[in-house]
């Protein structure tokens, strides 16, 4: 069948069974719109700005495991669409890009809405293309799913010049695709395998360590079982919340920088670390020195050979599929009753236990004021902690990883490694479009929320009724605590002046808007929110301007050098 | 340290730029970079003469696996290989330097090729150190140019780097 170029890129998304694509038109697309226009199997999704298409296509991977789609025009489209690529790749995510180029022969001549959209984000991306012939048009988005999805995940632009789209050629989609430089490994060396369990059995204070790596191989069982069956203590990362579930006893919370007390200690003081799909980055273990102080042995389980032995030296490396390591972990463990010293793991235990007894995460509440941490705690009561959470960045972030237990994967999404300002609500349109009839609550800031507050339009378009819960400091909080504690009190530009009446905002949007000012009304507030099932509520808590986040590991200082609470200041 | 690493890439626009980019993304050195393509015109091998501890030179060839476009990376300093380096200089040859000169770049195994009435281009292969040696032992001031093309080089014996 000869099709155009611009049919052809809709027929590869029917291919791949593409239910939403997040968009803007332009006029390097006009023909890939139209073509969008004749059909009703992919469905357009019309955002406000194409920095909210790609973190909406983001979300979409990650609250589905797929990869998720971004249109977007050439240029200004493009250039907007770099936040929301450089977003998606810190933190591996599957997307797929396509973007609008001038004609091929414009290319070169600083055409208007032209950019180098391959040379800009090239740093930024798993992979990109530029398709000059249309007949590369089915073979590279093939390609392009096939790169976006497997090994360790990532976003990958296919930028295609309008004169392509318009050509003609023969359309057949590949059934599948080789790459000869391009051959993730995805079984675990045996060998590796064996000696890490070796390790693990001798260990006296074993310690799991889990990231992202986790929920991107869909392994949370296998975790699971896996930590079941040596009684080790699990950790997560930020991105690594609800891999493992935050209910159960094994478990001592998120790590690192705002981790928990427990957390930290035990990351610190264990024996044998077992980390998988994680990157011991600067956020989870601080100062790598310091890390090394203390002596331990290190397996570290993770599909990319690069993130081992980058910032800390392991002892057992395993390259492969975390779930894949997984299973053939469980199935050694399995056919054998060796099982590390039970008396070595009960003391550990009681160590650990006498760590919680510090409760890091308590607060003083109050019947005056609202306490962030109080509305994080509601939410997770009134939505029985079975909502899907987008969090914006900064100190209603680090609250809502601390007190709201995510027990499944996926369900908590948010900007970890580029951390992002603006993701929240387009984050919730991705995940609400891919969940219709999920609970899905924003958590976020007053500066952070009007960084992408424009999707409130979209989130009206397409009737996304997502619950807003705008922490409102009218500070920078994060920055101010940052200012507060090691810039001596000195508020430089961290205050947050002439904000708009956000209830009224959300109004003007068309949606409901509630101004929440006194502790009592919280619980309320968010119920009744819940029971519009069909609307947005925007619901704006005016909190406590000074709280804090802790406890807190300064950048640059050791794990255990922890500042536990405004007493320690 | 210096290493000499090799790769066999996809011939492809953009694929250098990919290579480049990653070196000065991750702030790694390159002290010389040369490319072309091999008998398989898909492929283009490329030399990078680097510099850095074993931590960095293990992660440079960790991340240059990880690129798509990149098939395979060696690190040719691990065992023995052969480098060599061409270099086209150009000098002021007039009077009695022309005399000296040439002498000079026959014990450098040199060839003189292309003369005028006041200047000569010398061609030399060698290892780095050899042709540095080279410019250390003729006048500097007779240098009009000098054209290096970096350092290409091969695994010695059974170390073959191919698909
Ligand atoms: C796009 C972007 N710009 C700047 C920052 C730096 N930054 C991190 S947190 C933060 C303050 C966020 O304030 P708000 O959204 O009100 O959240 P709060 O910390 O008060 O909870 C800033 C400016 C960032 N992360 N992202």
């Amino acid at each position: 069948m000869v099709l155009t170029g611009a049919e052809i890129v809709i027929r590869c998304l029917q291919e791949e069974k593409i239910e939403h694509v997040f968009g803007y038109p332009g006029g390097a697309v006009l023909h890939i719109y139209d073509e969008l226009f004749k059909q009703e199997s992919v469905r357009h999704v019309l955002v406000r700005h194409e920095q909210a298409a790609v973190h909406a296509a983001d979300a979409y991977a990650r609250s589905t495991g797929r990869a998720g789609v971004a249109l977007v025009t050439s240029g200004p489209g493009v250039t907007n669409a770099v936040t929301g690529i450089a977003t998606a790749y810190m933190d591996s995510i599957p997307v797929v890009i396509i973007s609008g180029q001038v004609p091929v022969p414009a290319i070169g001549q600083d055409a208007f809405q032209e950019v180098d959209t391959v040379g800009i984000t090239r740093p930024c991306v798993k992979h990109n293309f530029l398709v000059k012939d249309v007949r590369d048009i089915a073979p590279t988005m093939k390609k392009a799913f096939y790169l976006a999805e497997s090994g360790r995940p990532g976003p990958v632009l296919v930028d295609i010049p309008k004169d392509v789209t318009a050509a003609r050629c023969e359309f057949r989609y590949p059934a599948d695709i080789s790459i000869r430089s391009y051959n993730p490994v995805v079984k675990g060396h045996q060998g590796q395998i064996r000696k890490a369990l070796q390790l693990i059995f001798e260990a006296k204070r074993p310690m799991i360590y889990t990231g992202g790596g986790v929920t991107l191989a869909d392994a949370s069982e296998k975790l699971i079982r896996f930590a079941k069956s040596l009684g080790a203590p699990v950790t997560n990362t930020l991105m690594g919340l609800g891999g493992f579930p935050a209910t159960d006893k094994l478990f001592v919370g998120m790590l690192g920088m705002h981790g928990t007390f427990e957390a930290n200690m035990s990351m610190q003081y264990c024996d044998v670390l077992i980390a998988i799909g994680a990157r011991f980055d600067d956020r989870v273990i601080g100062d790598p020195a310091h890390f090394g102080q203390v002596p331990r042995k290190i397996v570290h389980i993770d599909i990319d050979p690069s993130s081992i032995s980058k910032r800390v030296k392991v002892d057992v490396p395993i390259v492969g599929d975390v779930g894949e390591v997984l299973d053939e972990l469980n199935r050694m463990l399995d056919a054998t009753a060796e099982r590390p010293d039970a008396q070595a793991i009960s003391d550990w235990w009681k160590q650990i236990d006498a760590w919680r007894t510090r409760d890091c995460l308590a607060y003083k509440n109050s019947d005056e004021i609202i306490k962030p941490q109080f509305v994080i705690q509601k939410l997770y009561e009134i939505t029985k902690g079975e909502a899907f959470v987008t969090s914006d960045v900064g100190q209603h972030q680090m609250w809502a990883a601390q007190y709201y237990l995510f027990d499944k994967p996926r369900r908590w999404i948010n900007s970890g490694g580029l951390g992002t300002m603006g993701v929240g609500i387009p984050y919730a349109m991705g995940v609400q479009l891919a969940h219709p009839g999920s609970p899905v609550a924003v958590v976020t800031g007053e500066a952070s929320v009007q960084m992408c507050i424009q999707e409130l339009s979209t989130c009206k378009q397409y009737r996304l009724p997502i619950k807003i819960c705008n922490l409102n400091n009218r500070y920078l909080g994060m920055v101010r605590q940052w200012q507060q504690l090691f810039h001596g009190n000195r508020y430089s530009e961290s205050y947050m002046d002439s904000l708009p009446d956000f209830a009224k905002l959300a109004e003007a949007y068309g949606h409901v808007g509630l101004r929440i000012d006194k502790p009592g009304d919280v619980e309320g507030a968010l119920r009744e929110s819940f029971k519009r099932k069909n609307e947005l509520v925007f619901l704006d808590f005016q909190v406590d301007q000074t709280e804090n986040v802790y406890p807190m590991v300064q950048g640059g200082k050791g794990l255990t050098e922890m500042i536990l609470s405004s007493e320690d200041l | 340290m210096r290493h000499v690493i090799s790769l066999l890439l996809e011939n492809e626009a953009g694929a250098l730029s990919r290579v480049s980019g990653l070196f000065s993304a991750r702030a790694y050195n390159i002290e010389s970079l040369t490319v072309a393509p091999t008998e398989d015109p898909s492929l283009s091998r490329m030399t990078i003469v680097t510099s850095g501890s074993d931590d960095v030179i293990e992660q440079i060839t960790k991340q240059l696996n990880k690129l798509i476009e990149v098939v395979k990376v060696v690190d040719l300093s691990e065992a023995a290989h052969v480098e060599r380096e061409l270099m086209l200089i150009k000098v002021r040859a007039t009077g009695k330097d022309r005399e000296e000169l040439k002498r000079t770049a026959d014990i450098f195994r040199g060839r003189i090729i292309d003369v005028t009435e006041s200047s000569y281009v010398i061609e030399l292969t060698g290892d780095s150190r050899k042709l540095d040696a080279f410019i250390e032992a003729i006048d500097r001031s007779l240098i009009l140019e000098t054209v290096r093309t970096g350092v290409c080089g091969v695994g010695r014996g059974d170390r073959i780097l191919r698909l």
